[in-house]
């Protein structure tokens, strides 16, 4: 499905902000793998979706999806490949633009937009359905401007927007740091039941241990750019978060997972 | 009096199709586009080289089209492939189509005093007072934008171009090019900007060198103008685009309006350019100073209310 093979990245390179965010990564993941991946603060994580996804372009290694060679794609057109949640719940939706007028855009990821209608009637009848699903009560709500919708109605929002066009994988970089406890636990139940229903081959990035352990069939701990514990099947389902943190411990070279891991 | 009204309507439309241009660059895109002080100076010079030169007046206008697209797709060009700030590439091109505008016209004006014109054979075809006929074509080609206009940013290309403005990340994420839709979007932004020189220069029946000088302020002025009228009209939708697009021409008639009064008041004409820049100023600034107001009066207010709370506490005892 997704293999990385010897991917790095460093930002600044040759200057005194050299940050070597990526080294010799390498994954890979089967259809259906639902992997979640932890780690401190610059360990890597966010780099690793953004590699995959287009934002900047690899250093070296390659990047493969379903046979083929992404490396060297434009974002756009990666995206025809990738479905993506962002942390910041303003970044995976146009706030100017109607529920209905987003959906639609997403509707069309990955394929060339033409000068047909932006929104068509029959689309709009299947965006209520797909909206009444979320439990959100937006379906009532579909000519309303996205930006009078609360965080977690937008990361809610913005997951249906990932899926509405099947993607080959989907990318969850920390969609639900920025929400309180409560919405954050509706958007990953969401997040689970949508994977689940699709089929999804799925990349999540979290803090939360405990959410890492519980979703997902695969668990990958990244530290100072390296994967460094990859971890699944049963042996992932009788994981602890003690266990987690030992091993952190222990791989990372004694240094203690920072507050902001241990607290959630 | 009256008269001066009437010409000042019939330039208001006329400036207005270059208001819709500024529109999409500024409002839509987000982005101040400083190429529109030169590509509306490149549309007259056009026009007018084309229209001495016994070329048919409409297509000569449509040519200043073309020619104003062109200079948006360098600018387009000089910020999407080269990265280059949007407001210097804009500048760039501004600077550049200066010279390029001397050379067209071989000189710095070009009067069309003798020659036909759209205004001058809609004038003899109904007969109408030329001011009356400027008005009519520049309706009629207004609606005709607006519509054109309404329908464009409601297709797939132009719902992605709407968002450029919005979430780039997200359009790109969504798989479009964004190079792409701020390319379209300058383009079709300086392609109005271009016609509506075109337009001016027939109806002026000058070309200059210098009557694109101002024109970005002119067109910012009249959006905010709109955007004000559009929201203090009743029974207007609030957020309908085709709303949102006519009042930008109504606005740039209202800025006629006023600078014709202010003129006829006794203002010298040369002040208009500082008039314009405080109205956008103002326009601008009232936003900030309003939620700063706002949260400083909050702030006060709750001081006020925990202290008479204190109070109220101490004097229960």
């Amino acid at each position: 499905m997704l293999t990385l093979s010897h991917v790095s990245k460093t930002f600044n390179a040759g200057t005194i902000n050299e940050k070597r965010a990526l080294i010799d990564c390498n994954l890979h993941l089967v259809p259906g793998d639902f992997v979640t991946i932890i780690g401190g603060n610059g360990a890597g994580k966010s780099t690793l979706m953004n590699m995959v996804a287009g934002v900047y372009p690899i250093d070296a290694g390659t990047i493969t999806l379903d046979g083929v060679n992404i490396s060297q794609l434009s974002e756009p057109a990666r995206a025809k490949y990738l479905g993506r949640v962002f942390q910041d719940p303003m970044m995976g939706t146009a706030a100017d633009m109607q529920i209905v007028e987003n959906l639609a855009m997403a509707k069309r990821r990955g394929k060339t937009r033409t000068l047909a209608w932006g929104v068509t009637r029959v689309e709009k009848d299947e965006y209520a359905e797909r909206l009444r699903a979320l439990g959100l009560g937006l379906e009532k709500r579909l000519t309303s401007k996205v930006g009078l919708l609360s965080g977690g109605q937008r990361q809610a929002l913005t997951l249906l927007m990932a899926t509405l066009t099947k993607p080959k994988l989907l990318l969850l970089d920390e969609h639900t740091a920025a929400l309180d406890p409560k919405t954050a636990a509706k958007v990953l139940d969401l997040t689970e039941q949508i994977v689940a229903e699709h089929q999804l081959t799925t990349l999540m990035v979290t803090h939360n241990m405990n959410d890492a352990i519980r979703m997902g069939n695969r668990l990958i701990m990244m530290h100072e750019g390296r994967i460094i514990y990859d971890i699944a099947g049963d042996e992932k389902c009788s994981l602890t978060v003690k266990d987690l943190l030992q091993k952190f411990e222990e791989v990372s070279g004694g240094e203690l997972a920072n507050d902001r891991m241990l607290l959630s | 009096m009256g008269l001066a009204m009437l010409g000042a309507v019939s330039q208001g439309i006329l400036w207005g199709i270059m208001v819709l241009g500024v529109f999409i660059t500024y409002k839509l895109l987000d982005i101040a586009d400083l190429t529109v002080d030169g590509s509306f100076a490149l549309g007259g010079c056009v026009c007018a080289v084309l229209v001495v030169g016994g070329v048919n007046p409409i297509v000569a206008v449509l040519a200043a089209m073309l020619a104003g697209m062109v200079a948006g797709a360098v600018t387009g060009f000089l910020h999407t492939v080269f990265e280059i700030p949007a407001i210097l590439a804009g500048i760039l091109t501004q600077i550049g189509l200066w010279s390029i505008n001397l050379r067209i016209m071989g000189k710095s004006n070009t009067p069309l005093l003798n020659f036909d014109t759209i205004f001058s054979q809609m004038t003899d075809l109904t007969g109408l007072p030329s001011n009356v006929a400027a008005i009519i074509v520049g309706v009629i080609v207004a609606v005709v934008i607006i519509v054109g206009l309404y329908w464009f940013f409601g297709t797939e290309i132009g719902s992605a171009c709407r968002a450029t403005g919005n979430n780039e990340a997200m359009v790109r994420a969504l798989g479009v090019n964004t190079k792409v839709t701020k390319m379209i979007a300058l383009t079709l932004s300086n392609g109005l900007v271009g016609l509506s020189g075109g337009l001016i220069c027939e109806s002026q029946k000058y070309a200059d060198i210098g009557m694109g000088t101002g024109a970005i302020v002119i067109g910012l002025a009249a959006i905010v103008i709109g955007e004000v009228l559009w929201r203090v009209l009743p029974g207007a939708k609030l957020h309908a685009f085709g709303g949102r697009l006519s009042s930008a021409v109504v606005g740039s008639v209202v800025y006629f309006l006023i600078r014709a009064i202010v003129l006829q008041l006794g203002m010298d004409a040369n002040d208009m350019k500082l008039l314009s820049a405080i109205i956008v100023a103002l326009a601008l600034c009232i936003p900030v100073v309003w939620e700063k107001f706002q949260l400083k009066r909050a702030y006060t207010r709750s001081l006020k209310d925990t202290s008479t709370e204190g109070a109220s506490t101490e004097g229960g005892r």
